[in-house]
């Protein structure tokens, strides 16, 4: 069987082929990146927009890499949640039309059960059971996975995502939109003995996070520093690395807990932040020491894609699981209420 | 020539079916629900006809003005199904359908319709009706305040659409004795839609699924 998968829950268009056994066929994303950054954010319409301009091309451009012809696509699968509505509404209308009119089964994906099982894409893939540590602009959720549809949810932040509070401190030092990536980069330069930040909830048992503080805390120690006189842009750096640790950090003792807890060797990363090397490296150790390994995607799937939606439909449409002749997206969609294949 | 027309640019949700001269549609009242009805209609229309979508010309939507998300909705299941079944498609204007739909139900033209935009404006255009019976475009549509809107030319014309309740004393103080009477209650229906894509498709306006894009008409939707 193979499956054309279709992401559009946010500022990302993404198109992608899974077969059996042959893997991803072919696979595309187009970032609106540009078309947001002067409003320092995601701008919901021009985002939809952008998607009923940008999917069917994405699709036919995919088709044709693959060398493949309507007969040989045997499904449709298409992000229907969580997401912004709008944005949805054009990968489910376009999805579930196209895979009428082709006469073959569609499927709504779970945005972040495409993200949970994008490790599943690499070598060596991950067992059933394992913890996962989503992470990204909307999510920071860590999961108790025993198998597709089979999600416990362990803890998630109380307010800001990890990848959110990212942006936000890039923000806060001068960092063009989006600023995550941009953060980590400056990072790099600071040194990790100037500052030491608070590593939030981790002085409490529990799994649950919070970042807002450590934003605050950011922007204090910035606004501090800065008025006095040592150089703005080591400040800058170091206030960045000092950052990043302390959200590595928090993340590293919450995946430890959750690992110990369950008792799963296992620790799947996914989600954007997770494309990370800081927190990547981190986790590597922890989960060395706890006998265990950690698992990731490419860098490239850990963004939003295409190639998880395909996988993630793959899965529940080979499982016999398909929609109704009709498209209903949701803006929020509990992952635990997914059913089991 | 056989033409299968969707609209789902309001809180009406309809699709319509042209064989030759005969004329077929579906039509429900159905506030956020396009999603789950628009095909299954479009699936009915074509089973009761004995048709698979592969028998059509071509796929006709109602690109706008109208909803933002709803043209989005018409205009994505236009591409889709012309994508899979290997159809072109026509975008026809919601405010022409509205024209259309005035002139087949009285006879009446010409025509000027207009759509409540919210935000204190209406989307507009003024059509005549033309040597087919088919309501064709007089200037521009635009989206302006309704003390904006004039008519295109001499003559009485007929207000029709939901701007026409919203704003109707800033209409008939725009248009002043150039408005001969109003209809508020007419909404687009897919079968005044399809009348309007088989002129398009006999002067072979079609184009590939990609191209049937919507016409928002209000381009700044950013505060910045």
């Amino acid at each position: 069987m193979r499956v054309l998968g279709i992401e559009t829950s946010c500022d990302e268009t993404g198109v992608a082929i899974y077969g059996d056994g042959e893997g991803l066929l072919a696979h595309a994303v187009y970032s609106q990146i540009e078309i947001h950054a002067r409003y320092g954010g995601v701008v919901p319409e021009l985002a939809s927009r952008d998607h009923v301009r940008k999917a069917l091309p994405m699709i036919r451009q995919v088709m044709e890499e693959a060398g493949l012809a309507a007969g040989d696509i045997h499904g449709v699968a298409y992000t229907a949640g969580p997401g912004l509505i709008g944005a949805l509404l054009v990968g489910s209308a376009l999805g579930r039309s196209l895979a009428w009119a082709w006469g073959v089964p569609a499927i709504g994906v779970h945005h972040m059960e495409g993200h949970l099982l994008a490790p599943l894409l690499e070598e060596p893939a991950p067992e059933f059971p394992f913890v996962a540590l989503l992470v990204s602009g909307g999510h920071t959720q860590l999961i108790d996975v025993a198998g597709i549809g089979r999600y416990r949810l362990l803890a998630e932040s109380l307010d800001d995502a990890a990848g959110e509070a990212f942006d936000k401190t890039a923000k806060i030092l001068g960092l063009p939109y989006p600023g995550g990536p941009e953060l980590a980069k400056l990072a790099e330069q600071g040194d990790p003995g100037r500052f030491r930040f608070p590593r939030p909830m981790t002085d409490r048992p529990g799994l649950d996070f919070s970042f807002s503080g450590l934003k605050t805390f950011t922007l204090n120690t910035l606004r501090a520093e800065l008025a006095g006189d040592g150089d703005p842009q080591q400040t800058r750096a170091d206030v960045a690395r000092a950052f990043e640790e302390a959200v590595v950090d928090t993340l590293a003792i919450k995946c430890r807990r959750a690992v110990r807890e369950t008792g799963h060797p296992r620790l799947v990363l996914a989600g954007g932040v997770s494309a990370n090397r800081r927190l990547r490296a981190r986790m590597d150790e922890v989960m060395a020491a706890e006998g265990g390994r950690t698992y990731y995607p490419r860098p490239a799937l850990c963004t939003d894609n295409g190639a998880m939606i395909a996988f993630a439909g793959w899965q529940r449409l080979k499982a016999g699981q398909a929609e109704p002749l009709g498209f209903h997206p949701r803006a929020r969609w509990p992952m635990e209420t997914l059913p089991p294949i | 020539m056989r033409l299968l027309a969707i609209d789902t640019s309001g809180e009406t949700c309809s699709a319509a079916l042209l064989c030759g001269d005969a004329l077929t549609q579906v039509l429900d009242f159905a506030p956020r629900r396009h999603g789950d009805l628009i095909l299954g209609m479009m699936a009915r229309l074509l089973a009761e006809a004995g048709l698979a979508l592969g028998d059509l010309d071509a796929l006709a939507f109602g690109q706008g003005p109208g909803s933002f998300t709803g043209v989005r909705i018409a205009a994505a299941v236009a591409q889709g199904a012309a994508f899979g079944a290997g159809l072109g498609v026509i975008g026809v204007s919601t405010l022409a359908a509205l024209a259309q739909g005035h002139h087949r139900a009285t006879g009446q033209g010409p025509i000027l319709a207009a759509l409540d935009a919210r935000m204190g404006e209406v989307y507009w255009g003024c059509y005549r009706i033309g040597a087919e019976g088919l309501a064709e475009l007089d200037g521009v549509e635009a989206v302006a305040p309704p003390g904006a809107v004039r008519a295109t030319g001499q003559g009485l014309w007929y207000g029709v659409g939901s701007g026409f309740g919203a704003y109707r004393e800033d209409l008939r103080l725009a248009l002043g004795g150039a408005l001969a009477g109003v209809d508020p209650g007419r909404v687009c229906e897919a079968g005044d839609l399809a009348r309007l894509a088989a002129g398009a498709w006999r002067r072979g306006d079609v184009v590939a699924p990609e191209r049937g894009l919507p016409v928002y008409l209000r381009d700044r939707v950013t505060a910045g």
